[in-house]
């Protein structure tokens, strides 16, 4: 295997990353947006989400399982999510930085509770027949470049979820609805919007479309109490590059950090990776403070 | 908690009382109740066991970067959840001078020879001089907190972005510790110190000395955080938290006043680390990561973020818990921390420290205590 197939395998890897952190992510700038709330519990509905597909494919066995997982999965983390929303994030939604430590403690909680009730191992969620192959390249200059099917059905998850959020956003009254309270909050609610409905509509679609992501997290390695800790991390970093609230920031963002890792892992191991990750952060909002996208606004204290 | 010292100089900006926790009516008593308590902490040796001293001097250590925390987080608003970084850069460079410092010419320490190195890699050279590892503790920290802060503050990136880039540090620093096992030890830390400057850790006298000067350095802390937190500086920190853009608008720069508390702060974490490191005979990856890091905040979160005495109460309180809870029932402690996370934060913002202001400025609680003391006027 020459340098391209290497190369052209980590930038496709670069984008099946990109495409698990924009996943991770969407939820969590959506509410940042809205709301200017960081929710640390947000990995755990990763979590959930894989425990979730775990559960289903145990009633659901055969080959359509992971599509029945997916619907389950969205659904429960968006029911944890409403509960979150309502009992916690709510009170607090006018101290950013201590809704940031109330739902860390949520994250310890939900945790501890997987390891009760799963085990510290992790459970395994075998990707059905019909995604458990590879394409291989047969011949030209990328021969030998592998493309698990896996990774393909990621990428079009992520696709499918994005292109469905964009359509809620721009076309439904819905997205309208919460368009207006991102733009202007007060005035929304002074024009007889209930901004707390949309806050936590919002709030669950975000964690719901985390626990989809916990389902294609599942295929590729075991479900274990803090696998989402290790998505989530990068998910904030993409939140920080992304620009506030938006979904089109927040998709480039992804990319970036997905392909600055997958493309620094060629030439440096894992755990610098990590390293350089922050050092670009740091230097990327040298240069754009305000992100990816930035919103426009006359208010100083946006 | 009283913070007023300053309350007869003639500079108003200093002089002002200053409303909520930092309100308090005189200089003398609470000063004579701290200067009590030191006494009786500095009689502990012969007060409790070994064992308990032992713990008593960790936790004291940890005490330091709490109050670190709350000059960044509770008077500057500014939410670290990457302390551990320099707390475990504290941790590493006195580690590292005892590692080097047991060795003969030439001799690398044991967990190199075991991962095949055959040089000292070249950034623990300088640590083989005693003055350096102590500069380390803080230089290093100090720096890196300086350069890092001054980076992110300049482009007026704060609030939860900041907060949400030191976990990402704090996560990159483990990663990277635990990664480069051949030259940090990996996963196991550096362990196995047998002399500081000569004197043989294993002593009750070195026990006991290293406990006094914890004790001091908290004590220093303690006078120097609450100096500084009633100097202009402290006041203007505070009002840039309280609204960054007015304080602009006032023709002042707030990045240097951020980047200045944040430096104190880690710094003071290096210290704790180098402290720890000293008491418990080990630096790991696993006392400075994201985890544990976070766990710094709620210490200060418990006892009270805008009071020092109290961000010391809290971390002695939590540990002592996780040290009592922990070894017992494994399981229910992390479901009690995170019970502790959530209803400190949204029930007790102020933390203990705020409670018993409230209490103290009930009307109930001044009668009793005009009762008692006399009138206080």
């Amino acid at each position: 295997m020459g340098e391209w197939p290497l190369i052209a395998g980590q930038i496709f890897n670069g984008f099946s990353v990109a495409s698990l952190y924009v996943l991770a992510a969407l939820g969590l700038a959506l509410s940042f947006g809205l709301m200017r709330v960081i929710n640390m519990a947000h990995g755990e509905m990763l979590m959930l989400g894989g425990y979730l597909a775990y559960l289903t494919l145990q009633v659901v066995p055969g080959p359509l399982g992971i599509l029945a997982a997916m619907p389950v999965a969205f659904l429960g983390a968006a029911a944890v999510g409403a509960v979150l929303e309502a009992t916690l994030i709510k009170r607090l939604s006018a101290r950013p930085l201590d809704t940031l430590l109330a739902t860390w403690g949520v994250s310890l909680i939900l945790q501890q509770a997987a390891r009760n009730l799963f085990g510290a191992i992790g459970v395994d969620v075998r990707a059905p027949q019909w995604l458990n192959h590879a394409y291989t390249v047969p011949s030209g200059f990328l021969e030998g470049l592998t493309i698990p099917a896996t990774r393909l059905f990621i990428l079009a998850v992520a696709f499918a979820v994005m292109g469905a959020l964009s359509l809620l956003l721009a076309r439904t009254r819905i997205g309208l609805l919460v368009r207006a309270v991102n733009q202007d909050r007060g005035m929304a609610a002074a024009t007889g919007i209930n901004v707390r409905a949309v806050d936590l509509s919002v709030f669950c679609l975000g964690t719901g479309i985390a626990g989809l992501a916990g389902v294609v997290l599942a295929l590729l390695g075991p479900v274990t109490p803090n696998v989402g800790q290790s998505y989530v991390v990068p998910a904030f970093l993409v939140v920080v590059l992304g620009g506030l609230g938006s979904l089109k920031g927040t998709a480039i963002a992804s990319l970036i950090v997905g392909l600055f890792s997958a493309l620094v892992q060629i030439l440096v191991d894992v755990s610098l990776t990590q390293v350089l990750l922050l050092l670009f952060v740091i230097g990327f909002i040298q240069f754009r403070p305000q992100g990816v996208v930035a919103v426009r606004s006359r208010a100083l204290d946006a | 908690m009283d913070m007023s010292i300053h309350r007869d100089t003639p500079t108003p900006l200093t002089g002002a009382p200053l409303s909520g926790p930092m309100a308090g009516p005189r200089f003398s008593r609470p000063v004579a109740l701290s200067l009590a308590l030191v006494a009786v902490a500095a009689l502990a040796p012969w007060l409790v066991s070994a064992y308990e001293l032992n713990l008593l001097a960790r936790f004291l250590a940890m005490g330091l970067l709490a109050m670190g925390l709350v000059l960044v987080w509770g008077q500057g608003g500014v939410l670290s959840l990457g302390q551990g970084v320099f707390f475990g850069l504290g941790g590493y460079a006195i580690a590292m001078h005892m590692k080097l410092a047991a060795l003969g010419e030439g001799e690398l320490p044991d967990f190199m020879v075991w991962s095949g190195l055959d040089a000292l890699p070249w950034w623990w050279v300088p640590f083989k001089s005693p003055l350096v590892a102590i500069l380390g503790v803080m230089l290093v920290p100090g720096v890196l907190a300086a350069l890092f802060s001054w980076a992110v503050f300049r482009r007026r990136v704060g609030g939860v972005y900041f907060a949400l880039i030191t976990q990402a540090l704090a996560l990159a620093f483990a990663t990277l510790l635990v990664s480069q096992q051949p030259s940090t030890g990996g996963f196991n830390g550096l362990t196995d110190f047998q002399t500081l400057m000569g004197v043989d850790l294993g002593s009750t006298a070195a026990a006991h000395g290293l406990y006094w000067l914890t004790l001091a350095l908290v004590a220093g802390a303690f006078l120097g955080l609450r100096l500084l937190m009633n100097s202009r500086y402290g006041m203007l920190l505070r009002a840039i938290r309280d609204g960054e853009n007015r304080i602009r608008f006032l023709g002042y720069d707030p990045t240097p006043f951020k980047v200045v508390a944040f430096t104190i702060g880690a710094v003071l974490a290096g210290l704790a680390g180098a402290l720890f490191t000293l008491h418990a005979g080990v630096v790991s990856p696993a006392l400075v990561g994201v985890v544990p890091s976070i766990e710094m905040v709620i210490w200060v979160a418990v006892g009270g973020r805008n009071s020092l005495a109290g961000a010391i109460a809290g971390t002695l309180a939590v540990n002592l818990a996780k040290d009592g809870v922990s070894s017992a029932f494994p399981d229910l402690w992390l479901y009690a921390l995170g019970l502790v996370f959530v209803l400190v934060v949204t029930l007790l913002p102020g933390g203990f420290a705020g409670l018993v202001g409230d209490v103290a400025d009930t009307s109930w609680a001044k009668r009793l205590k005009s009762i008692i003391v006399g009138r206080s006027k």
